[in-house]
């Protein structure tokens, strides 16, 4: 089913295409805490990739190897065919990683509409000097941003609130804006860090919802951490199973749902 | 009843994005320029100019400029009063070293030199935050006064040690030294005022705004969608010291004439800047205004009603003025954080509904 080079077809019908990211040998230690050991993994082109795993298992430390804020002692982060260095997270972003975060990290002193633009600073080029004069490229770049931004918060069915203060939103829609923030910036992967925490049934419904229609309309890859197995087993493609910084399993919700290693971690087994 | 944004559709970005997106205020504007530059010119006096009009134009430049590095960047500064004696010591430099250039390029020159000052001692941003990078900041305040205080070249060598303005023209006519009209004053500044709102105005609403602003409220975030926080942070050093340095030039050159550095800029400098920031409100531009005009109408008015009207002691008035201004500070800071800009904001709230507010 897995060809290398090809990709594979998933369950409903969808390409999916080559590597996108690949994470090789990763081990992230803090001090004498191991955090991830030794943890190989892929994420192919349109495909929604889930990282699952118990609390404390090493799956936020994860994304954040991928989006730049810890540089791991060993292993190599592969995205698109090259070795990445390490850099930055605002260099990572440039390449086109997006990411939101399990506490929402809106800026609360702005606007709806302004959040979502700044998911589009990496697009935007004037300096200085034609941002001070405004009339001319500023104004045009400005308005062709906006015209992006727009179509992200027509997506996400936001519009009612685009020119409200953020600090003044409830929980649900904030979570929505930062996910449009992380669209808007139209990146190649989106990574989601817990997008559904917090959430009441409904609100995980049209979460969900958005999510397979980013991935649908878009075709954009999606990495994903989250708890809620329903969500995760319906929503992925391929789930990687961590525990204690280990990889434990990988592969369809399926294969991973019959993975001896991976229920013993969920229910627990005697370790001797 | 005129304050409606109903009929007033907007079928473009470019409209949606403008500066006074109501109708009313579009005009209000309007008529304040033009008042401004058109009316007041001919009523203006000398007493008038020198107690309320020209301070209130130079601190309003000051207080921009503080207001996009504190307000919009989050960086507190206690530098300011610093960063204006470099503007007023570069613009004394360029005017006596190039006297036939014109007071524009000096002014605008002066600002330039102190938006490099103030990338260099905004370097420690990168690394501190908060009070210890307002600990830094007032470094650099004590560390500037002692060094223009201390090295002659600064004041061309004077005996006294103090820099005084040359008398300089414009088109003919005279705006510094004691000879200057005080209507050709008041232009001369109004015009860099005009400038400064504007141009502050415009890097606030666009990219480099949401950048300073999206460091100011999430750092951590901002750099994941790609704000580096270096380029962020010394831009709102360089764009608010040039604006600081603009009216310290001017304060120096067409205010006061003659300064002596640890009088004119020292930290009492600072605070008030600051003070004028935080009444007026933090992130607004017209924040700025309102505090500038209010903590410098307020002594004169406190003295008009206390020396002029009840007969107290001159001194007594002067030790008023601090307690009210220190006691407005605790009041904003506690009540309303955002400053006379906000009342401002719910009053036009209010107004947009009156008089059917259901």
């Amino acid at each position: 089913m897995l060809d290398q080079a090809e990709g594979y077809t998933t369950a409903d019908g969808r390409k999916i295409g080559g590597v996108v990211m690949e994470m090789k040998n990763i081990t992230l230690r803090f001090g004498g805490v191991v955090a991830i050991k030794d943890i190989s993994f892929d994420i192919r082109e349109g495909e929604i990739r889930a990282i699952i795993g118990p609390n404390g298992a090493g799956k936020s430390s994860m994304l954040n190897v991928i989006s730049g804020f810890y540089v791991p002692q060993e292993g190599e982060v592969w995205f698109h065919g090259s070795r990445r260095p390490p850099m930055r997270p605002y260099e990572v972003a440039r390449q086109g990683i997006a990411r939101t975060f399990q506490n929402i990290a809106l800026f609360e002193g702005m606007s709806v509409l302004d959040n979502v633009m700044t998911g589009r600073l990496t697009h935007m080029k004037t300096g200085v000097f034609s941002q001070a004069l405004w009339k001319g490229p500023a104004e045009k770049e400005e308005n062709e941003n906006r015209e992006v931004a727009e179509k992200i918060i027509d997506f996400l069915e936001i519009q009612h609130i685009r020119k409200t203060p953020v600090s003044r939103l409830p929980y649900g829609l904030k979570k929505r804006v930062e996910l449009a923030r992380a669209l808007a910036a139209q990146p190649k992967l989106l990574l989601l860090d817990e997008p559904m925490a917090g959430m009441n049934v409904e609100e995980k419904e049209d979460m969900s919802r958005f999510i397979l229609d980013v991935n649908d309309e878009f075709g954009t890859t999606i990495a994903l951490i989250e708890h809620d197995m329903g969500v995760v087993m319906d929503l992925s493609d391929r789930v990687v199973v961590m525990d204690y910084g280990k990889k434990i399993g990988d592969g369809s919700p399926d294969e991973v749902r019959n993975n001896q290693d991976v229920i013993d971690a969920y229910l627990g087994v005697a370790h001797d | 009843m005129f304050y409606r944004e109903a009929g007033d559709f907007k079928t473009s970005y470019q409209q949606d994005n403008q500066t006074f997106p109501i109708r009313f205020d579009r005009y209000r504007y309007y008529v304040v320029l033009a008042v401004a530059f058109g009316v007041v010119p001919f009523l203006i006096n000398d007493y008038w100019a020198n107690a309320i009009l020209v301070p209130f134009l130079i601190y309003a430049i000051a207080a921009i400029g503080l207001n996009i590095l504190t307000g919009y960047c989050g960086q507190v500064s206690l530098g300011t009063g610093g960063f204006m004696a470099v503007g007023a010591y570069a613009c004394y430099k360029l005017m006596t070293a190039f006297p036939e250039l014109s007071m524009f390029i000096h002014v605008i020159l002066a600002g330039g030199v102190t938006a490099l000052v103030g990338v260099l001692f905004g370097l420690p941003s990168l690394r501190i935050k908060g009070f210890y990078l307002a600990v830094a900041t007032l470094a650099a305040q004590f560390f500037l006064v002692w060094l223009f205080n201390r090295v002659p070249w600064f004041y061309n060598y004077s005996a006294s040690g103090q820099i005084s303005a040359p008398e300089r023209d414009v088109f003919g006519i005279l705006v510094t030294g004691p000879n200057a009209p005080s209507w050709a004053v008041y232009l001369f500044c109004l015009i860099f005022v005009t400038f400064a709102g504007v141009l502050a105005r415009n890097l606030t609403r666009g990219t480099m705004g949401r950048r300073w602003m999206a460091i100011r409220d999430m750092d951590i975030a901002a750099e994941i969608i790609g704000v580096n926080p270096l380029t962020a942070k010394l831009s709102a050093f360089a764009a608010s010291s040039f604006f600081v340095g603009i009216s310290g030039a001017l304060f120096f050159s067409v205010y006061l004439g003659a300064v002596e550095v640890g009088e004119a800029f020292g930290i009492q400098k600072s605070f008030l800047v600051l003070f004028m920031v935080i009444i007026g409100g933090l992130g607004s531009i017209f924040g700025a205004f309102a505090g500038a005009a209010f903590l410098v109408v307020l002594p004169v008015a406190l003295k008009l009603v206390g020396v002029d009207m009840l007969g107290w002691a001159t001194d007594i008035v002067a030790h008023f003025q601090l307690v009210i201004v220190g006691a407005l500070i605790v009041v904003f800071l506690i009540l309303e954080p955002h400053g006379l800009a906000q009342l401002w904001r719910v009053a036009k709230e209010k107004l947009r509904l009156w008089p059917f507010p259901y």
